[in-house]
């Protein structure tokens, strides 16, 4: 309102601070979230590679962080990035390509799914590893 | 930018706590307050209603309030009936309309009502919504033709028509564009979910011939493209319109008349 008088800035309505996120928003945020993540799991990736190249004992380092408990953990959460990232991506592709999964219902869904295929996934990729 | 902080003073404080009435079928209502004139911290108001004393829409509800507990408490509302979009807002946690949102959909003991999010406020749930207005306009929602007018009128099959269902029934109520986390952070610069689902209306009208001049203005790395599909507009539309699928197909539209 132009030419009101008033001085004192308009307060924002709250936003994140009162929203009730929808499955939909969780994998929007993690589709970046994991994303990132990639990015510093490529670092890692190289870590090895140059590991690998240097000797014996280079390797046997790496080796022994990556079978740490914390090691494992990081391994655990790089899995279910990747297999989330994959599954989400292939999503986008659909979206921005055929154009199907708007429907609010089946998109929250597939969300959901995408999240199940990530954590059970890297559950069955631990298993697989453990039996060798 | 992103800022997932509210700004200094925007932050609202704990507010007058009303009293509560004797009753089985009472309910909490925590209302997001502010009055200009008062200054200081927005904050949260709790009423207490009787739902047996009013109609079953939260708009029943702050109209009772209204009349019979606090008459400063300030809301847009006009045709009660879901047509005119006057009071959207933000209830439970989600944007919609006040007067198509019976208080039993929602969840929990207490319903949070607020005004649409990340929007300046004029005063309780009153947001000052020029910004998004000025959006609308931007994308020309009229008719533009370069051909002679016909003498009777502009004429289109029913298969073209059929075209614009999903997309003319928008009320602009707002509630979606103020969903949307990319408007929370860039609504400055990207148009947003309304204004993108109106511009797609014109763009598939059969009768419209500025097609082209319509996809220059919306070719930029934000006004279009900060749409990351979170779907959040097409989650809250009180309408069931789908904001997001609109915006595909505007991106369709931008990548075939390169191709």
């Amino acid at each position: 309102m132009a030419g009101s008088g008033q001085t004192d800035p308009r307060p924002l309505s709250p936003h994140l601070q009162n929203w009730n996120w929808h499955a939909t928003m969780y994998g929007s945020i993690f589709h970046r979230v994991t994303g990132a993540g990639l990015y510093g799991g490529a670092f890692l990736i190289a870590a090895w590679l140059v590991a690998l190249a240097t000797g014996p004992e280079a390797y046997a380092l790496v080796e022994s962080i990556a079978f740490s408990l914390p090691g494992q953990l990081l391994l655990f959460l790089w899995a279910m990035a990747v297999l989330y990232h994959l599954a989400n991506g292939l999503r986008h592709l659909i979206w921005d390509g055929p154009g199907v999964g708007f429907d609010p219902k089946v998109a929250s869904r597939w969300s959901i799914f995408n999240f199940a295929f990530a954590i059970l996934g890297a559950a069955a990729i631990w298993s697989l590893a453990s039996l060798s | 930018m992103v800022q997932l902080t509210l700004p200094k003073g925007s932050a609202p404080k704990k507010g007058k706590v009303w009293p509560k009435p004797e009753g089985k079928s009472v309910k909490a209502f925590k209302i997001y307050r502010y009055s200009p004139e008062e200054g200081g911290n927005p904050r949260w108001d709790t009423f207490f209603v009787d739902t047996t004393k009013c109609g079953p829409m939260v708009l029943d509800i702050l109209i009772y309030i209204k009349n019979n507990i606090d008459s400063t408490l300030a809301f847009r509302r006009s045709c009660r009936e879901g047509v005119c979009g006057s009071c959207a807002m933000s209830i439970g946690g989600q944007n919609t309309i006040a007067c198509t949102k019976g208080w039993d959909e929602v969840a929990g003991n207490t319903i949070t009502i607020a005004p649409l999010p990340s929007q300046p406020v004029i005063k309780d749930l009153i947001p000052d919504l020029t910004n998004f207005y000025a959006q609308h306009a931007y994308v020309q929602p009229f008719l533009k033709t370069d051909t002679p007018e016909p003498e009777t009128e502009w004429t289109q099959s029913e298969e073209d028509r059929e075209e614009l269902d999903g997309l003319y029934e928008c009320i602009l109520c707002a509630s979606c564009s103020t969903s949307c986390p990319s408007y929370w952070w860039n609504g400055d610069k990207y148009l947003g979910p309304a204004a993108l689902l109106q511009a797609y209306r014109w763009l598939i009208d059969s009768r419209d011939e500025a097609t082209g001049e319509r996809l220059d203005d919306l070719e930029d790395p934000f006004k279009l493209y900060r749409c990351h599909t979170i779907m959040n507009c097409a989650q809250v539309c009180p309408k069931g319109l789908n904001p997001a699928k609109a915006i595909a197909k505007i991106k369709h539209m931008m990548v075939e008349r390169v191709v």
